[in-house]
């Protein structure tokens, strides 16, 4: 029997196309090219599986891929998949669940202490050769230990975080969730509270949930005027969730102390972007999940679920909506 | 009964300051313009003590303070402190222990997690205008979870790193000093090692010994080239207990893959020092206890201890060298 043709749209490591290649016949991006989308749906027109981040699967993507049958995320979002589009088209999509959730909660804990402490402001005066004798006090943050974490989203990430902060730095725990989470609840001593509580108690305030239509800027000028004046918001999730121009607007009446961003309503967001001028904002390059190790293990859990789902019509991988 | 004499060397909130008033006949430094040697000299002639932070407390001050009984350091170190000078002169020197253990330890975590995910960098990346594409595997960074954390110098600081990075981020530690600890290797799951095995085997290691003469360039050539090539120095202690010369070879030569320094040989540090334009180096002006409640904390402190020493008789707070 043929190996069945798939489609790797995003650069993965070798030993993953190494798998991919003993179940499947591979037809891959020149990477040295930007990619556009002509060039895209002239090759998934006869490829039944795509292994990709962030590509767009939707009906102009769908309806010219008549033999497609499963589109393999390497990240834990797929927002980037239109659900009933796939659906009408009976395409199975997955993601890459699990894998990343301690890199991307080491992420946030970093993004916690760099925006509270203010390293970064330091590090950059101190290279810039400012720093006088006994001006240490410039520099005075907030302290981590011992305040309180307020998470909004509390899934698996979610809970990796609540176990460094709590467990680690004696943090005290708040989240909003649709459904209660009592695992975090015993664990971390996490207190259930509605949203509006959770972003008026919170010393930080981090954003954990999936971007859907109800998530999309579900932080906006309401909820930013919410949070205290001494507040830290974290969003490590996605952009759209947060009404970008309020969180600026807050910024600049001073609503709340600072941000620590990875993720942007646009990536890369653009250089003009009022928060790349501010000192109390923390920016990452969307680096939630960037280790070698878990990038690479991504790529191997994306790989064996395309294989899976083409074999055998099965994977742990497949997103629930799909499944 | 007349209130003692004492001298304020060192700005301090203004509760602080008046406690200190009630209890004193108080002199205070110009805090307006940057602390002098010579000022301090000129004040401390007939004060019984002082409250200072990192003035030297040396032969020629002591000359000067004939009538000096006691000295409150703000912070826990006291290298300031001539000991054997201050012996002779039956002056007692007192510190802040404990109280800024929490928000140093929050630090070293901010540190590690800086350094090792290039977190100052590639927020100056992002604020540069640099991020032009997604996917570069150059931002990628070294995990927490599951690598080791080797902590050389085991006292408190070192308890409250070893709890975050076992309980919090699950990550193997393992610490050596001059004694051990069963209690710390029981409640976090620590392990003992020889120095030497420990910078073998360490990701991240992290000096907290104080500085003293066995101290002095603890780390130096023979230890870097023990180190991983791809492990990370974290220092917040003191400067000298390493050798910076010796650290700026193993960065340039890649014996080891970074460095996150609070501290330095000499602070302020020169301008010119080839750390301050490495690429794998984080680097803080000395301010790994700088909250505005620890800094608080900790001036209350020195002035309990002194006004407990002049006025109630009692020492507290006396540093271990003189207990």
């Amino acid at each position: 029997m043929s190996k069945p043709k798939i489609f790797i749209a995003n650069p993965v490591p070798n030993h993953v196309e190494e798998y991919i290649s003993n179940h499947c016949e591979i037809v891959k991006w020149d990477f040295t090219k930007p990619k556009d989308f002509q060039g895209i749906l002239e090759i998934v027109k006869d490829v039944e599986g795509i292994i990709e981040v962030g590509l767009k699967i939707d009906e102009n993507l769908l309806s010219k891929a008549p033999k497609l049958k499963v589109v393999s995320n390497i990240s834990v979002g797929y927002n980037n998949f239109d659900i009933e589009a796939m659906k009408k088209y009976n395409i199975i999509g997955t993601n890459t669940p699990g894998v990343l959730d301690e890199t991307v909660a080491d992420t946030i804990m970093g993004l916690i202490i760099n925006s509270g402490r203010r390293l970064c402001e330091a590090e950059r005066d101190l290279r810039a050769g400012n720093w006088e004798k006994g001006d240490g006090d410039k520099y005075f943050g907030k302290d981590i230990h011992h305040s309180t974490l307020g998470i909004i989203g509390m899934g698996r990430i979610g809970e990796c975080v609540a176990r460094r902060a709590h467990l680690g730095f004696k943090m005290d725990i708040l989240y909003y969730n649709r459904r209660r989470n009592e695992a975090a609840e015993t664990k971390y001593n996490a207190n259930y509270l509605t949203m509006d509580e959770v972003l008026s108690k919170s010393d930080f305030v981090l954003v954990m949930t999936p971007l859907s239509d109800e998530t999309y800027h579900f932080m906006g000028e309401r909820e930013f005027k919410l949070m205290r004046k001494d507040a830290f918001f974290i969003n490590a999730s996605r952009g759209q969730v947060v009404d970008e121009k309020a969180l600026i607007e807050a910024l600049n009446n001073k609503e709340i102390a600072g941000a620590g961003l990875d993720v942007f309503e646009k990536e890369p967001t653009d250089k003009d972007n009022p928060l790349l001028k501010m000192e109390n904002v923390v920016t990452l390059p969307h680096i939630g999940s960037a280790t070698q190790k878990t990038r690479d293990e991504m790529a191997m859990f994306a790989a064996k679920a395309l294989v899976d789902v083409l074999q055998n019509k099965k994977s742990d991988g497949i997103v629930p909506e799909l499944r | 009964m007349s209130k003692p004499k004492a001298l304020l060397a060192y700005p301090v909130a203004k509760e602080i300051q008046e406690y200190l008033h009630e209890h004193f006949d108080l002199k205070t430094l110009d805090f307006t313009n940057p602390q002098k040697y010579e000022d301090i000299l000129e004040k401390i002639t007939d004060v019984e003590g002082a409250v200072v932070l990192g003035t030297p407390i040396d032969k020629t001050l002591l000359e000067y303070g004939k009538k000096l009984k006691v000295i409150s350091n703000i912070t826990v170190g006291y290298n300031n402190f001539d000991i054997d000078a201050m012996i002779e002169k039956g002056v007692v020197g007192t510190h802040s222990p404990g109280v800024l253990d929490n928000t140093v330890a929050d630090y070293v975590i901010g540190l590690m997690i800086a350094t090792g995910r290039k977190i100052t960098q590639l927020n100056q990346f992002v604020k540069n205008g640099q991020w032009e594409r997604m996917d570069n595997s150059y931002l990628f960074g070294k995990d927490m979870t599951g690598s080791t954390l080797g902590i050389i110098g085991m006292g408190r600081i070192g308890e409250m790193v070893a709890k975050r990075c076992s309980l919090g981020f699950d990550m193997k530690v393992i610490y050596n000093n001059r004694s051990r600890k069963p209690n710390i290797e029981e409640s976090m799951n620590v392990q003992y090692v020889e120095f030497d095995q420990l910078l073998k085997t360490s990701d991240y290691v992290v000096i907290l010994t104080p500085l003293t003469e066995s101290t002095q360039h603890i780390l130096s050539y023979r230890e870097f080239s023990l180190m991983k090539k791809d492990s990370i120095l974290i220092n917040v202690s003191r400067g000298p207990v390493v050798d910076e010369r010796a650290l700026i070879d193993a960065l340039e030569r890649g014996l080891i893959l970074g460095a996150g320094l609070d501290v330095y040989e000499q602070e302020p540090i020169h301008k010119d020092n080839p750390l301050l334009k490495m690429d794998n180096v984080i680097t803080t002006p000395h301010i790994a206890a700088g909250t505005e409640k620890t800094m608080n904390d900790l001036a209350w402190n020195a002035a309990k201890s002194l006004v407990s020493f002049l006025v109630d008789n009692k020492a507290i707070n006396v540093i271990p060298e003189m207990k």
